[in-house]
């Protein structure tokens, strides 16, 4: 076990919305504090990946600007809602590869107020003509189905619901009402309000069964972890040795082919994929975790993966929400910092923010939302086309 | 420049699909690109068939016979786009997952997974020459 890769220091800012910032801003901010954390700086840095999706391009380098131009490589990295997990993923793979000993890895996304994600207007064009890789005459959203992203996973909820009993709009909404409740504890989520299951259900239906309150908001934010092989690690005082988090597992994915995948992304089969490789790798199993950060993007989206990341029986997502097993409480506490929905979901961020959590339970640094004696956590994201990322952590012996 | 001038100006089509993998005429359907090699199907072009890597594809067409499974009524969608509608995940009954919209239920809360559905299609619009825009979807059977 000497070759593994640490999370020496992490750190996010508050998710919400920042219109007096850039994105160059809150990168800077989650490095800084990173960097602190770790009790180290820049200067110590082998490596940097920076992962944003909606930015500028070059965040990297920019950042470098902001708190240190050492002349270290530098990855600008982006897959979709994947990015920040691909961010640390790029450092973990320099470090095990002998490249690097220590290295940062950061995601930032500034999204304001951008509303519906996907999902085009009809187009101008005032004469037919086909184009594209469909030959198509007009924007096909809204004729051909849906292309919005509540809907899209609307339609990934549904599917489970159609394969598997017990699933049905009470279920979905269960998994918002334990998202919005969780985030009142976290005071770096984005939103901190309860909502009743009555006040989820009857909030305005973006995409039938995904009501707006069991959608993930837009914003801005951002998240960092310095990455430190185990060797220089033992070279440090044991006080930093003992707030530092294993990395038993990193792991990324992509979608093999499905037949339905042409049409509709598969969220599940590189989840499954991720979650056996992880699982495998950290010799641990989904019964060991004591807490898991995963990609609820949508309330639909949630429920699917208790059951791709084998927090359930197979077929029984229904069943684990309903007897209460992801609530923090439960046998597997889920997205106790309010997850996507509640917490927020600034895109490049996210995948980093999903460890700086777990990281931060598993040293019981938690405060109010603590899971006592958290040993083992597991983060997962998603980014539709599709990159799956999973990282299981464990604290430090 | 006098090339393009001394053209014979193009047949205006009284109607399009919307998108090339629809056929219209007296027996409106879809086909698909089907590899030769292990019958995944497409329907854009692919240099290789994502499942098994082969180059050849034969173009086949899809049945019109198919089962919804999986749905979202969509109340949000972007300017323009009428709501709400029913947009749908369906298995054909050879097998092809297609989306589409279910059309033709008085009320979109009666979608129901499961349900049988069966291809139609319907005009969606009209460009400045005339040409009528001819969509599909899936109709209760």
């Amino acid at each position: 076990m000497g070759d593994a890769v640490w999370v020496l220091g992490t750190s996010m800012t508050r998710f919400g919305r920042y219109p007096d910032l850039d994105a160059v801003d809150l990168a800077a901010q989650a490095s800084m504090d990173a960097l602190a954390d770790g009790g180290v700086t820049i200067h110590d840095m082998d490596i940097l990946a920076a992962g944003t999706l909606f930015q500028q391009s070059g965040m990297g380098q920019r950042l470098q600007k902001q708190i240190g131009q050492t002349g270290i490589p530098v990855y600008n990295v982006t897959n979709a809602c994947a990015t920040g997990a691909t961010a640390i993923r790029t450092v973990h793979l320099a470090i095990k590869a002998g490249e690097a000993e220590m290295g940062l890895a950061v995601g930032v996304e500034q999204m304001g107020k951008m509303g519906l994600l996907r999902g085009g207007s009809k187009s101008d064009a005032n004469v037919y003509e086909p184009s594209g890789r469909h030959g198509a005459v007009t924007a096909v959203d809204g004729i051909l189905g849906t292309e919005t992203m509540p809907g899209v996973f609307a339609q990934a909820g549904m599917e489970y619901a159609y394969e598997n009993a017990g699933v049905g709009f009470e279920q979905f909404a269960r998994v918002a009402y334990k998202n919005h409740l969780h985030s009142t504890l976290n005071p770096l989520a984005q939103y901190r309000k309860e909502f009743s299951m009555e006040e989820i259900m009857g909030s305005p239906v973006q995409s039938y069964p995904n009501t707006l309150l069991m959608c993930c908001p837009t914003g801005d934010g951002a998240a960092a972890a310095v990455l430190v092989s185990e060797e220089r690690l033992r070279s440090m005082p044991d006080e930093v040795q003992k707030r530092a988090v294993k990395i038993s597992a990193s792991v990324l994915t992509s979608d093999p082919w499905v037949e339905s995948g042409q049409v509709q992304p598969d969220v599940n089969t590189l989840t499954r994929n991720a979650a056996t490789q992880a699982y495998e790798t950290a010799g641990v199993g989904p019964e060991d975790l004591d807490l898991v950060e995963l990609h609820d993007c949508f309330a639909t989206a949630e429920l699917i993966h208790y059951d791709n990341l084998g927090l359930c029986e197979r077929g029984g997502a229904g069943d684990f929400i309903d007897s209460g097993g992801p609530f923090r409480d439960g046998r597997t506490p889920v997205n106790v910092s309010g997850g996507l929905i509640s917490k927020g979901h600034p895109i490049g961020a996210t995948g980093v923010a999903n460890v700086y959590e777990v990281a931060t339970h598993l040293r019981g640094e938690a405060g109010d939302r603590q899971v006592e004696g958290a040993k083992v956590g597991l983060a997962h994201v998603i980014g539709l086309g599709s990159a799956c990322g999973i990282h299981i952590l464990e604290k430090a012996a | 420049m006098s090339d393009e001038e001394n053209e014979a100006p193009a047949e205006v089509p009284t109607h399009l699909p919307i998108v090339d993998y629809l056929v219209l005429g007296d027996d409106p359907h879809l086909v698909a690109n089907e590899c030769t090699g292990c019958e995944a199907r497409y329907f854009d072009r692919r240099n290789a068939c994502a499942r098994c890597g082969q180059g050849e594809f034969a173009s086949v067409r899809v049945d019109n016979a198919a089962t919804l499974r999986s749905f979202s009524v969509v109340h949000r969608a972007a300017p323009g786009i009428p709501v709400p509608y029913v947009s749908a995940i369906v298995r054909t009954d050879d097998g092809t997952s297609v989306r589409s919209n279910v059309v033709g239920l008085d009320d979109p809360m009666k979608a129901a997974l499961g349900m049988r559905l069966t291809l139609t299609t319907y005009g969606c619009g009209t460009d400045d020459n005339g040409t009528e825009c001819v969509a599909f979807g899936y109709a209760a059977a």
